[in-house]
């Protein structure tokens, strides 16, 4: 069901037409539960008005069956809301696998995106168009919010952790991006805006510019400048576990739980690598807190992704009609 | 209401009972502190009033124009935490609570006298300190003082803020455990639970939120003092900490101080719809027990202020769910008070029309908060325009409309006067018009996009604005117009006879004002709740009868 509100934005992604017509639905119930208390108040006040000052009417001492049935009746409405509500929810921050990833860093007051191919831009984010795209996002300094009012998402980017949200965009087009979060004096010039594509201008877009090569081959330049490589060596004889084939896997841990080895385990263990330590492994990891940037811990996960569990085609794009990735297959 | 031109005042009561500025901050009649306190929300209430304009002002126009982009979020914080800590939880109980509680359950005065007279000056050493703050140059956190802005980055007076937050809370505390210990001992003989008027149980019901909730609030103050100044890592990512925490902690007092703030004006609506039309609420104990609901289940939601926060899907789930729950008991309460008036003898008067006015926005607000409960769109619309103008209907037109409305009920028995009721009802129509143009086009802003604590915004959402800030403009007009009238009557009104709306209720058997001891004798009550007439007649030919 689609249905369009009179001052509702744009309907963009393959949520909008949802939300709207909740939204729609909680309208005609507001309109009518409005109505109709309205015209009872009006009548009564009317029929029943004070004839004289000393009127004193007769008792009506309430009913039972009215109270229960005014109340069960708006809880079942409510229920039905509540459910309706609740799936749409569970949609946006469950983000599929073949998801197109691209990757955000906030802060005051910008918005910085990189995606997988390489390309960086600041307040402006393009999208190609009908392809599902995980956005995860994370801030230098305080809480901001991803907010797009034509495609109806919003997500907190919050310090200290990575917050995922997806999309699919429906309509070819340019769309406000807002910071929605409060956080601090430029908050209301933290806007910038979203670019819908057609699939063929999006290639064209994405074969424009991207100086430094993939993020993925950044994130390995990373690997060896800081040299996580002799610790993590891909033939098993390093000090630490080999990474190739880690992401998405789980983990055995020292304490003995487990954790599957998403983006926000392999920012962990970067920047604090004793809060979760591998089983079989001594905590001789050092931190990389202060020495490494949101942007490059990102190319660093992009690139652990890309050598990841699933073949390296596969990671992060696997759309047919997705550009070759140009990511490589791990070096040796 | 009767004008009853030739009534003689009782000759001492509590207002002229003792002279001079001593006798009135030292006073502990729970009638003058009501007053004093009366005095004080007041003036925050157009303080908070001048930071609103501002406001209005500035988003006149997309561009930032009148102030500065800093000066206007002091302006937005400012405007929050005022309305909100110093005049928004205080008013009805402090002001109406204070002066009724004692004189609806027929005793002298509260339980602890020189405990309320304290709570009144907490308060003040704690407004203090946030108008020290303003002075200052005020502080840009908005009220919600979300970490790590607030402990880390801002520049603004947070902790001198935060200190006035905290000290306020405890006259708060002082407060709620007052009428709580004076509900439960000294009601007046043959005054059982459910005689009470549900004024008394609405207040009972927010005392037990404001005792519970209100030490929460002063712990998380202090756990953000201690990381904005010791660098003790609470919230901050950066020392160690978790934002999101001081996000549950901040909200699991704050969402229940939305209903410190309603439920007492709940308590005056049930006053007034019964009084005014001279009849019994229907269901009374559904009306009474949903107070006491809406209090728990309260304390069970504050999740739902943080649907994008990052926190768990399936806890926003169950945050959801509660919320609908929480919302039956309020609509229990506008399907009673309608039903209320089926066959009553319904007056026009002003205190009616705020009822009337409380029920419309009520409505509006409370549905929208369906709106926002719901998962799905609450997605959309967080931190919008449209959350703006749901927590103003349910602020402005609930409390302020309840705490007008009930002002103007007990006007005559807190002074003595009449005022006068063509300028009130007046007043009262203007306030209500200026009310829905200043925030029903809100409702409309947010659904398209504009989010809040914006400084300037993009073009296309000019036109709304304006209306807004010229709907605000007239709402001003009507919160004024009022100020006047009401310090006309205390000099120049009528007197007012004891019960000049032939309404029932303990407080309307004793002369106007009252004596300070309240009553010439203990009252015996032999009647239920709302029973009109001369209920100590109809009791006794009720005996009579029986005999
Ligand atoms: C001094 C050797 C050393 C260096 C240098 C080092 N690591 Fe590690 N790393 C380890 C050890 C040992 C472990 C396993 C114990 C633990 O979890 O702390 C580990 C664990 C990890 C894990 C979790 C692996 C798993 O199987 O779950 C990741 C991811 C990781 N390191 C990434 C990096 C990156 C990226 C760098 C460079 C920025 C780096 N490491 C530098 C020794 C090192
Ligand atoms: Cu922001
Ligand atoms: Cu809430």
């Amino acid at each position: 069901m689609q249905v369009s509100m009179p001052f509702s934005p744009d309907q963009a992604s393959s949520y909008s037409g949802q939300v709207d017509s909740l939204f729609a639905f909680l309208c005609v119930l507001t309109i009518l539960f409005g109505t109709v208390i309205t015209l009872l108040i009006i009548y009564f006040a009317i029929k029943y008005r004070r004839r004289h000052k000393d009127e004193i009417p007769g008792q009506v001492e309430g009913s039972m069956k009215l109270e229960v049935l005014w109340s069960v009746i708006p809880f079942l409405i409510a229920m039905g809301i509540f459910v309706w509500g609740a799936n749409i929810y569970y949609t946006m921050y469950h983000a599929p696998s073949e998801a197109l990833d691209i990757y955000v860093v906030a802060k005051q007051w910008m918005w910085k995106f990189q995606h997988l191919d390489g390309q960086r831009e600041i307040n402006e984010l393009h999208v190609p168009l009908g392809r599902k795209v995980k956005i995860t996002m994370t801030t230098e300094d305080v809480i901001h919010s991803f907010y797009v009012p034509a495609f109806r998402i919003k997500l907190d980017v919050v310090p200290g952790k990575y917050s995922t949200v997806w999309f699919e965009a429906t309509k070819p087009g340019r769309y406000h991006l807002f910071c929605a979060e409060y956080c601090g004096t430029g908050h209301s010039r933290m806007i910038g805006w979203v670019e819908v594509m057609e699939a063929s201008e999006y290639q064209a877009w994405l074969a424009g510019g991207a100086a430094e090569g993939s993020l993925a081959s950044s994130g390995e330049k990373l690997f060896q400048q800081f040299a996580c490589i002799t610790c993590h060596r891909s033939d098993g004889q390093g000090r630490g576990p080999v990474l190739q084939g880690l992401f998405g896997k789980e983990v055995p841990l020292q304490n003995g739980g487990k954790v599957i080895a998403d983006e926000s385990y392999i920012r962990e263990s970067i920047l604090s690598p004793r809060a979760k330590v591998v089983a079989g492994f001594q905590p001789i990891m050092p931190t990389f807190q202060g020495q490494v940037s949101e942007e490059q811990l990102l190319q660093i996960v992009a690139y652990i992704k890309s050598i990841g569990a699933k073949a390296p085609g596969e990671a992060g794009v696997s759309n047919p009609n997705a550009p070759a990735p140009a990511m490589k297959p791990p070096s040796q | 209401m009767e004008t009853v031109a030739e009534i003689t005042p009782p000759r001492t009561h509590y207002l002229n009972a003792t002279y001079g500025v001593k006798s009135w901050l030292l006073t502990t009649d729970h009638k003058r502190i009501a007053l004093l306190y009366l005095a004080s929300v007041t003036f925050f209430f157009f303080l908070g009033g001048l930071f609103a304009a501002g406001i209005r002002i500035e988003l006149l126009t997309p561009q930032g124009d009148f102030v500065q982009a800093e000066t206007y979020n002091r302006m937005f914080t400012m405007h929050g935490v005022v309305m909100i800590f110093l005049f928004l939880i205080p008013a009805i109980p402090a002001v109406l609570g204070n002066f009724l509680v004692p004189l609806m359950i027929g005793a002298r005065d509260l339980a602890f006298p020189r405990i309320n007279l304290l709570s009144w000056y907490i308060y003040t050493v704690g407004a203090l300190f946030a108008v020290l703050a303003i002075l200052f140059g005020g502080v840009d956190t908005g009220w919600t003082f979300y970490t790590p802005y607030s402990s880390t980055y801002s520049n603004g007076n947070v902790i001198l803020t935060g200190l006035g937050v905290f000290v306020v809370g405890f006259s708060s505390i002082l407060t709620g455990l007052n009428f709580i210990v004076t509900i439960h001992t000294m009601r007046a003989p043959g005054l059982t639970w459910f005689r009470l008027p549900l004024f008394i149980w609405a207040h009972y019901a927010t005392s037990l939120i404001m005792i519970l909730g209100t030490p929460v609030i002063a712990v998380t103050i202090l756990l953000l003092a201690l990381e904005r100044l010791a660098h003790v890592g609470i919230f901050d990512p950066a020392l160690g900490g978790d934002p999101v925490l001081f996000q549950h902690l901040f909200w699991f007092y704050s969402h229940p101080a939305v209903y410190i703030m309603v439920l007492p004006a709940m308590g005056v609506i049930s006053e007034l719809i019964a009084n005014m039309s001279r009849k019994r609420i229907f269901g009374y104990k559904f009306v009474a027990f949903a107070s006491l609901a809406i209090a728990a289940f309260g304390f069970l939601v504050w999740g739902h202020h943080m649907f994008v926060s990052t926190q768990s899907v399936y806890a926003g789930m169950v945050f959801s769910f509660l919320s609908y729950a929480v919302a039956i008991p309020s609509a229990v309460k506008v399907f009673n008070w309608t039903a209320t008036l089926y066959k009553g003898s319904i007056s026009y008067d002003t205190p009616m029309l705020y009822a009337f006015g409380f029920i419309g926005f009520f409505i509006i607000g409370g549905m929208t908060g369906l709106f926002l409960a719901a998962l799905g769109v609450d997605v959309h619309v967080h931190d919008t325009y449209f959350v703006v103008a749901h927590f103003h209907y349910i602020m402005v037109g609930g409390t302020i409309m309840g705490y007008l409305g009930g002002l103007h009920y007990w006007w005559p028995k807190i002074t003595g006067r009449l005022y006068s009721e063509a300028w009130a009802r007046f007043a009262a129509l203007v306030i209500f018009v200026g009310f829905n143009l200043t925030f029903f086009p809100q409702f409309l802003l947010g659904y398209m996009g504009m989010p809040r604590r914006y400084y300037a915004y993009p073009p296309e959402f000019q036109v709304l604005n304006v209306m807004s800030s010229a709907g605000a403009s007239i709402l001003g007009v009507g919160y004024l117009i009022p100020v006047i009238y009401l310090i006309w009557s205390m000099r120049y009104g009528p007197h007012a006879p004891a019960n000049p709306w032939g309404a029932a209720g303990l407080e309307w058997r004793t002369s106007s004002p009252p004596p300070t001891l309240n009553f010439e004798q203990v009252p015996v009550v032999t009647w239920e709740a709302y029973e009109f007439g001369d209920p100590s007649e109809n009791a006794e030919s009720r005996m009579e009868n029986r005999g």
